[in-house]
């Protein structure tokens, strides 16, 4: 039983609408999982439960083989799942370092104490602090942009920094939501190169939602396909993008 | 893995050397003017009320700026220190005689008062967003400027005494109230100094900046600029936010303390909605989350209305023209035209030096 994240027959319903329904995901420790389906599947949806922003009607979600349902945002994070976001969220009045700064607040703490009087261990933390943001910065090339306001930086790297941010806590499993939208052919490229760097260099399990079939087939171990909300394949890429009923879902008949 | 982080003074820390050195030269030289008596008897005057506002602006910018809470009942914190101050330093009265540890130990208590205050008020409050958040701290503004009007606090050789709403209580002889209801305050020491003015500022200075420049301060400035993503990296929004709250609010105590301590007199509506308002003009005219900026705006704004007194009929007039200035300033084309500039400039450094990377 090497799975990372284990999902069994989840569901959530908004009023009348049920979004997600008997969803059933298992993702072995260290894979690279996609997660594919037409606009307004059900997504991104899926990708609020695993992290507790939505808590799901029914069924379970196992994260190394701890239940993560009824979590806060904040619990589930230090619990090892991180994301990035399909319309970036950064935190765009800070600098770069500071935004990867913030994604190590539970990696190197110090008291409210240390933080006013610059006390106690404050100096070496924060220096332990400044050279791993640096570190992890440097991983996607943006070492050099350290001190610059995040909103300043060109949209692609503000994704990257959006990745390295949520590589900063830690993290087991590491939700990418369409890390390729709004990027041209080339840049989609690199990006398919930083990820494979990112699960060589951090050892950490990768979901990703994705529409850009070629980042998809190219990188992706796994498929699964979801439509209105419930399961419609899984399998390889190559099984999957020649299943019928997925190219009925995705072209029509 | 050495990678240059230049140590030329990164921004945050240039931004707290000019706050500090821009306290620093105007306390020295307002200290010079007078010793040497070159200083109008009402600017004189204004020199406490300058620090207090100081202080109070540079609190506020921790929630408004900072946090990125908009609160609009920012005097009742004030009000809350400045009487709960006065009553620590009359109890204090006669076990120390040195009056600014009088005065320090006062702020102290007025702080941890307004601090439980903020608690009381913030753990609700801090629920709701933006607007709604605006009105009820405006709301709490003026229950405890009302509380206080209707609260009996006197002092006689049996220990405290206190009521609301009516006095139920007699003092033996030789006892004294010290909040007589809508009457206030009466009969204050007034032990506050300029010195301990700038020693406040400085210690909220302290507080502020340090805090901005730590894991705690980038937590409540992550969760300001994206709640959402803040809780996905593990910050916990409400703790942070209810910190921020909390730190602020007890800042304005201690700045309530120093402002009752420079009057033998002060009653409750004296913290009331405008004066809110009016720390909060400064904290905008200063610039959001810039410190240096509200430290300026207050001290001008303070000043500004007795400076206008040369020109008596037209004083209000001015003083609202320039607001309504400074405020167009900040909203102009011309502004964002230059914050722009400096944007593209990074940008442009940034694109040079990947080109020079490659």
């Amino acid at each position: 039983m090497a799975n990372m994240l284990e999902v069994t027959s989840l569901g959530i319903s908004f009023g009348g609408l049920r979004a997600v329904d008997e969803l059933n995901l298992s993702i072995p420790k260290g894979a690279l999982v996609g997660l594919i389906g037409p606009n307004g599947a059900g997504k991104t949806t899926v990708f609020n439960m695993l992290t507790g922003v939505y808590r799901p009607t029914d069924g379970g979600i196992r994260l190394d083989g701890e239940n993560i349902i009824g979590k806060t945002p904040h619990e589930i994070s230090k619990m090892g799942i991180a994301r990035t976001f399909q319309n970036i969220r950064l935190f765009p009045g800070m600098t770069v370092l500071d935004n990867v700064k913030v994604g190590l607040h539970n990696q190197m703490p110090y008291t409210l104490a240390e933080s006013v009087f610059h006390l106690g261990s404050y100096r070496k933390k924060e220096r332990g602090m400044d050279a791993r943001a640096l570190e992890i910065l440097s991983v996607f090339g943006l070492e050099e942009a350290a001190a610059y306001r995040a909103s300043n930086l060109p949209y692609g790297r503000q994704r990257k920094l959006e990745i390295a941010r949520a590589l900063a806590t830690n993290p087991k499993l590491l939700l990418l939501d369409e890390p390729a939208a709004g990027m041209n052919p080339q840049e989609t490229g690199e990006l398919m190169e930083t990820i494979q760097l990112v699960r060589q260099r951090f050892g950490v399990t990768i979901l990703l939602i994705e529409h850009d079939m070629k980042l998809v087939s190219g990188i992706c171990e796994y498929l699964y396909v979801l439509n209105f909300g419930r399961l419609l394949a899984e399998g390889t890429p190559g099984e999957v993008l020649h299943n019928p009923d997925v190219v009925v879902a995705y072209l029509g008949e | 893995m050495k990678t240059k982080l230049k140590k030329p003074l990164s921004p945050a820390a240039k931004n707290s050397a000019i706050c500090y050195g821009l306290v620093i030269v105007f306390y020295l030289v307002m200290q010079v003017l007078v010793y040497t008596d070159h200083i109008s008897s009402s600017l004189n005057g204004q020199l406490i009320p300058i620090c207090v506002y100081i202080v109070m602006a540079v609190s506020l910018n921790l929630t408004v700026g900072i946090l990125g809470e908009l609160s609009l009942g920012h005097a009742g914190f004030m009000s809350v220190g400045a009487f709960s101050g006065a009553v620590a330093a009359y109890c204090l009265q006669d076990v120390i005689a040195f009056s600014p540890l009088r005065l320090f130990l006062a702020m102290i208590v007025g702080g941890i008062f307004a601090a439980v205050a903020g608690v009381i008020v913030g753990v609700p409050v801090l629920r709701l967003k933006g607007d709604y958040l605006a009105i009820v701290t405006l709301a709490f503004g003026e229950i405890i400027r009302n509380l206080v009007t209707i609260m009996y606090l006197g002092k006689d050789e049996n220990g405290l005494h206190f009521s609301m709403l009516e006095q139920n209580f007699e003092l033996a002889e030789g006892g004294k109230m010290i909040i007589n209801g809508p009457m206030g305050l009466s009969g204050n020491s007034r032990i506050s100094t300029f010195t301990m003015g700038f020693i406040l500022i400085l210690i909220t200075l302290f507080v502020v900046l340090n805090l901005i420049n730590s894991r705690a301060g980038r937590a409540i400035m992550a969760v300001r600029d994206n709640r959402i993503a803040a809780e996905s990296v593990g910050i916990s929004t409400t703790g942070y936010k209810l910190m921020a709250f909390v730190i602020s609010a007890a800042l304005a105590g201690m700045a309530g303390t120093l402002y009752s301590m420079n009057s033998s007199t002060l009653v409750a509506a004296k913290f009331d909605f405008n004066t809110s308002i009016l720390v909060l003009v400064f904290v905008v005219l200063g610039g959001l989350g810039n410190i240096w900026g509200s430290i300026i705006a207050a001290a001008l704004l303070t000043v500004l209305p007795e400076m206008l007194r040369a020109v008596d009929d037209y004083r209000m007039l001015l003083y609202a023209i320039l607001l309504i200035a400074m405020m167009l300033f900040n909203n102009s084309k011309f502004k964002q035209r230059l914050i722009e500039k400096r944007g593209l400039r990074q940008q442009a450094k940034l694109e040079k030096a990947q080109e020079g990377g490659r």
